[in-house]
């Protein structure tokens, strides 16, 4: 049994993926039939689609030779509105990388201080609560009036989405540290310094991990969207200025490459909590 | 006299109630534990036996009372007391040797890792664990993870010993064998031991001293029970000498019935909380403490059980 199932849930994906295939391919066939179009619609998407000979949306072949062009050549520059992929990626990747780092510098020590103390962690209880459910985006004007740069509110936008996971996992974590592991610490007139490295800081860690791995998921979630509201670079503004140049075929590639990217993140993080992570 | 190592000065704790004063777990209670002794504390769950431990520790404060080690009052946890945690309290990030290192380094500041290492390497040898060394708590069975925590109490080197219900989570081939383990360590080193169970066997094979407590809430210390057998019993002849169920008799009699109702019998004989009377078993009256009691020699034609207890 454990071993036919080896094989089959891969074997099931790559059929479920043949089929997504197919039915894109035959949705996206020319039809032949000669339609009457709105003139201003046919100007728009070019006359073989306005005609109905062939669909709006790109075929498999048209999308899989634009990925091909673009995995040929992701770090061109030709000016401000034609960048390889890859470079509006590594923009896109900085920003969220910048801003994570900045979160977790504030989150996990102050998670930790909050976590050791119950007093504390009432009293800031009704601020995250209240400021969690605030949608990052919505930092962005105050973001952009006080810090008067757009890459660098982009930045901040990040900042704030990755802050609140961390925070409160890192202090749910030290907060719930096995009573039993202090006592050991107290008998043995271990230190407080020492008892937070040695006893607080791996017993918490793997629930901080946990903290930072949901953090880093919305973070790539947040910049596709603020970079469609900042422009200028990065992988949100690569789609945003796509769709102002109705290539539905370099949206598609762009959404390919932000899911794999997305997945990647996901797969170092979740690689760091194994090593973190201890069997009871 | 020398002053005991440990003197319980009428401690008590108290839990506050809705209204009014609190009720108290345990109150008036007065014992003392000398130098190289192995005191075993027995008493039904709820009575505050693990409370009492934790006051000994210093990891909770007595609501009344004080207790003193070596003449000097306890306000905290100290590296003098090692304490053996009921769930053995292991770090699981920590393999074995780095459990007993953590203890050691804390203990010894100033050591480099080769002195902490063979300090430890002696500890894991001495409770059987060699080759064990770099696995980790999840990977060992519930013996041998106690046999970490014992370990890793011993390694500090405390003057005292305190086990809660050690070896309670234990399977019974398992829990034999960690007895007769930790009774011939604590004759090997003189550990001073002060003890917590329910299993009156354990207590006749290990303990020198029984102190029973009585049900609470406001439970106290009834009796202090002399273990009478002899200083070299083992597991396997402890049941064929004559006073081991004379003592396990009067154990049994304590916690099944008396220990409920020990007010009456206290109020009707005159029981002074601060000097519990003290029984022993096969060897005639109850009779005030005697220093060096636990080394007496059993005699024959010894009162039966009836004529001790009352």
């Amino acid at each position: 049994m454990k071993h036919a199932a080896g094989w089959r849930a891969p074997a099931l994906s790559a059929a479920l993926f043949l089929l997504f295939l197919g039915v894109w391919h035959a949705l996206t066939l020319p039809t032949g039939a000669q339609q009457s179009v709105d003139s201003e619609y046919a100007r728009l998407v070019g006359a073989a689609a306005a005609a109905g000979q062939k669909s709006a949306m790109p075929g498999l072949r048209e999308v899989a030779s634009k990925i091909r062009e673009h995995l040929k050549e992701p770090f061109y520059d030709r000016g401000p509105n034609d960048k390889g992929i890859g470079v509006q990626l590594a923009y896109s990747l900085a920003r969220v990388i910048a801003g994570y780092l900045l979160a977790a510098l504030v989150a996990v020590p102050t998670g930790f201080l909050v976590g050791m103390s119950p007093t504390m962690y009432r009293a800031l209880d009704p601020f995250i609560q209240v400021l969690k459910p605030i949608s990052p985006l919505a930092w962005m004007p105050l973001a952009l009036f006080t810090l008067k740069d757009s890459s660098v509110s982009a930045v901040f936008v990040i900042f704030i989405c990755s802050l609140w996971p961390m925070l409160i996992n890192t202090a749910f974590g030290v907060a719930s540290v096995r009573r039993e592991w202090l006592n050991v610490a107290r008998t043995l007139e271990v230190g407080p310094l020492r008892t937070a490295f040695r006893v607080i800081l791996p017993a918490a860690a793997p629930t901080i991990m946990t903290g930072m791995r949901i953090s880093i998921g919305i973070a790539w979630l947040v910049i596709v969207a603020a970079e469609m509201l900042v422009g200028g670079t990065g992988i949100g503004y690569f789609v945003w200025n796509e769709w102002n140049n109705l290539s539905l075929t370099n949206i598609l590639a762009a959404i390919l490459a932000i899911g794999v990217v997305g997945m990647a993140l996901d797969q170092v993080l979740a690689r760091l909590t194994r090593l973190v992570t201890f069997p009871e | 006299m020398n002053d005991p190592l440990i003197r319980v000065d009428g401690i008590a704790k108290r839990f506050p109630a809705r209204g009014g004063a609190g009720t108290a777990v345990f109150e008036n209670v007065h014992f003392a534990i000398e130098q190289g002794e192995f005191v075993c504390l027995i008493g039904h769950s709820g009575c505050g036996k693990t409370t009492i431990l934790n006051i000994l520790a210093g990891l909770e404060p007595a609501s009344e009372g004080y207790v003193f080690v070596a003449g000097r009052e306890v306000n905290g946890p100290s590296l003098d007391r090692a304490v053996i945690f009921q769930s053995h309290a292991l770090m699981p990030w920590l393999t074995v040797a780095g459990n007993v290192a953590f203890a050691v380094a804390s203990r010894w500041r100033g050591w480099n890792k080769a002195k902490v290492r063979a300090h430890c390497q002696r500890y894991i040898d001495l409770v059987n664990l060699t080759g064990s060394e770099r696995k980790r708590p999840a990977e060992l069975s519930g013996g041998m993870k106690q046999r970490v925590g014992i370990a890793r109490a011993l390694a500090i080197e405390p003057r005292m010993l305190l086990m809660d219900e050690p070896f309670s989570a234990l399977d019974a081939l398992t829990r034999g064998m960690l007895q007769e383990e930790a009774l011939r360590i604590c004759r090997e080193t003189r550990q001073t031991v002060f003890m917590i169970t329910h299993d009156v066997d354990e207590a006749i094979l290990l303990a020198d001293k029984i102190m029973l407590m009585t049900n609470g809430p406001c439970a106290k210390i009834a009796e202090i029970v002399v273990n009478t057998l002899p200083c070299d019993r083992n597991r396997h002849d402890l049941h064929r000498h004559p006073h081991y169920y004379r003592i396990r008799n009067h154990l049994i009699e304590f916690l099944v019935g008396r220990s409920r109702a020990f007010d009456e019998e206290a109020a009707a004989r005159g029981y002074d909380p601060r000097h519990p009377p003290v029984v022993k078993p096969g060897l005639g009256e109850a009779m005030p403490e005697v220093s060096g009691a636990h080394a007496a020699r059993p005699q024959p034609g010894a009162k039966s059980l009836r004529a001790v207890v009352n």
